[in-house]
């Protein structure tokens, strides 16, 4: 079958900035950062205190109290970034549903529900734990439910490589649609990270920012962990343009790579790698990039590493580039931030503006690219890129191109 | 009248299920209630919580109605308290 070109036609998105699509493009406009002092956690534990969590969020406004009670948070927020999808999309899955696919990014799926299962055994002295949890916990619970939901019976799974997930999530449904194996697809990906085990864990892991999140400033200290869910319906561009749909942005182009190289400590080669093939897949220059959304985590290791890497791959075009990190403003949502970030991208694509790194306060020589400071610009670009480069040293690169006009 | 233990177990599905109380009676399947497999090991758990008993997995597979399910419990809970006394 020959490729298909690939529409995104449904954006759904709950993040620390934003509930739904129109909250979280006025935040990004606006340089509005959602970092604040943690409220699910007792932070009191904890050598860090801010988080990028989403306030507010009651399930019962979403989902019935047994639906509530079957979905972990994770679970809930690719749920409810699927609906916000599905509605945008305005697609009918009746009679589709064969041809469908649901491909979902998780790094930890319900872990909070592990554990808080675990301190009834161990620290309650409790003999039990409750029975879904198991059910619960599982990452794919979140592509599950959206399968029953809309009654999608093709491949649906769930990827998980840690802050990858999504983009690896995005790019293989990318691939099945433009390839013929499906004719649509649901893709994004979901996280819930705020439990007191999981946050020891991050903290030990020494990378957590004491105040907040400053991707490629001089002075930056490190991430700042966020959760969400973000999902795209993808859908054959001519088909959707012959049923009338919006057509928000297109995905053009995929690639991932492996560093080989070592667990955490990042490298510029993979990387490098990731967006050389995902620029080829794309069938397009370096020079016809625009925009980049990094991966731009904030540590003091991934941001000069991945700016050495833009430039191994874009050579002089890279000073003419805007990179921004909105991780600055929605947190690290670990395996949902591909699908987060993808939203902000295509957002930018569609609507003409760049969203800015917030709180940016000084420039470091070695992150020497524009990274539009603290202030959403005006300016439309026809081709962005989307990075997410994991630990374990996995790589995912997604190529978004502007609506047809 | 229901007993004590009536009224807790049938108080364990309503609260499990999200089902008011007075929809559950002594002469309710599972069926009729809409508790399917997974509804009924959530039950269980609630069940074993309120009483402190072990109910083993053979007899929660099996129980289809309320009726069969105070039966069991009241067995369970009658043989917990003679192994307390005979202790």
């Amino acid at each position: 079958m020959p490729r298909r070109r690939v529409a995104i036609t449904g954006l759904g998105v709950i993040a620390a900035i934003g509930r739904n699509v129109e909250e979280f493009e006025e935040s990004l406009r606006a340089g509005r950062s959602g970092i604040a002092p943690i409220e699910l956690v007792d932070r009191s534990q904890l050598r860090f205190s801010n988080g990028a969590e989403v306030k507010g969020f009651n399930p019962l406004d979403y989902f019935s109290p047994k639906q509530a009670a079957m979905l972990d948070r994770f679970a809930q927020f690719a749920l409810v970034a699927a609906r916000e999808a599905m509605a945008d999309a305005g697609l009918d899955p009746r009679g589709i549903g064969e041809r469908g696919a649901v491909v979902t990014g998780s790094c930890v799926g319900g872990q909070t529900t592990s554990d808080a299962g675990f301190v009834e055994l161990y620290q309650k002295g409790r003999p039990r734990v409750a029975p879904l949890t198991i059910p619960m916990t599982m990452a794919n619970a979140g592509a599950s439910f959206i399968s029953m939901e809309y009654g999608i019976r093709g491949p649906v799974f769930t990827l998980s490589t840690a802050c990858s997930s999504a983009n690896h999530a995005i790019g293989l449904a990318y691939w099945l649609v433009r390839d013929g194996v499906v004719d649509w697809a649901i893709a994004g990906g979901s996280e819930a990270v705020f439990s007191l085990g999981f946050l020891k864990a991050w903290e030990a892991m020494r990378v957590v920012s004491p105040d907040t999140c400053r991707p490629f400033s001089k002075d930056r200290q490190g991430m700042i962990l966020g959760e969400g869910g973000a999902m795209l319906v993808l859908e054959v561009l001519e088909a959707a343009q012959a049923r009338g749909a919006r057509i928000h942005a297109e995905i053009v182009g995929f690639g991932m790579s492996s560093d080989a190289h070592h667990l955490t400590q990042p490298s510029v080669d993979g990387p490098a790698l990731a967006m050389r093939w995902a620029l080829e897949d794309a069938g397009i220059h370096p020079e016809q990039i625009g925009y980049i959304n990094a991966h731009g985590t904030g540590t003091i290791s991934n941001d000069p590493i991945e700016v050495a890497a833009i430039r191994k791959v874009f050579g002089r075009h890279t000073d003419r580039l805007a990179i921004s990190s909105t991780k600055s403003m929605h947190g690290h949502a670990l395996g949902a931030a591909g699908a987060i970030e993808a939203i902000a991208t295509v957002l930018a694509l569609r609507d003409g503006f760049l969203p800015p790194t917030a709180n940016f306060t000084e420039p470091d020589p070695e992150c020497d690219v524009d990274v539009v400071p603290n202030q959403a610009r005006q300016q439309q670009v026809e081709y962005a890129l989307s990075n997410s480069f994991a630990f374990g040293g996995l790589n995912a690169v997604v190529v978004f191109k502007a609506p047809p006009r | 009248m229901l007993d004590e233990l009536e009224q807790r177990v049938i108080k364990c599905i309503a609260q499990t299920q999200h089902l008011p109380v007075e929809k559950i009676t002594l002469e309710s399947t599972f069926e009729e209630l809409g508790i399917d497999s997974l509804d009924g090991i959530n039950i269980v758990f609630a069940l074993e919580n309120e009483f402190d008993i072990e109910i083993p997995d053979e007899a929660a597979q099996q129980i289809r109605s309320v009726r069969e399910m105070i039966d069991g419990v009241r067995k369970l809970v009658e043989q917990k308290r003679a192994g307390t006394v005979g202790a």
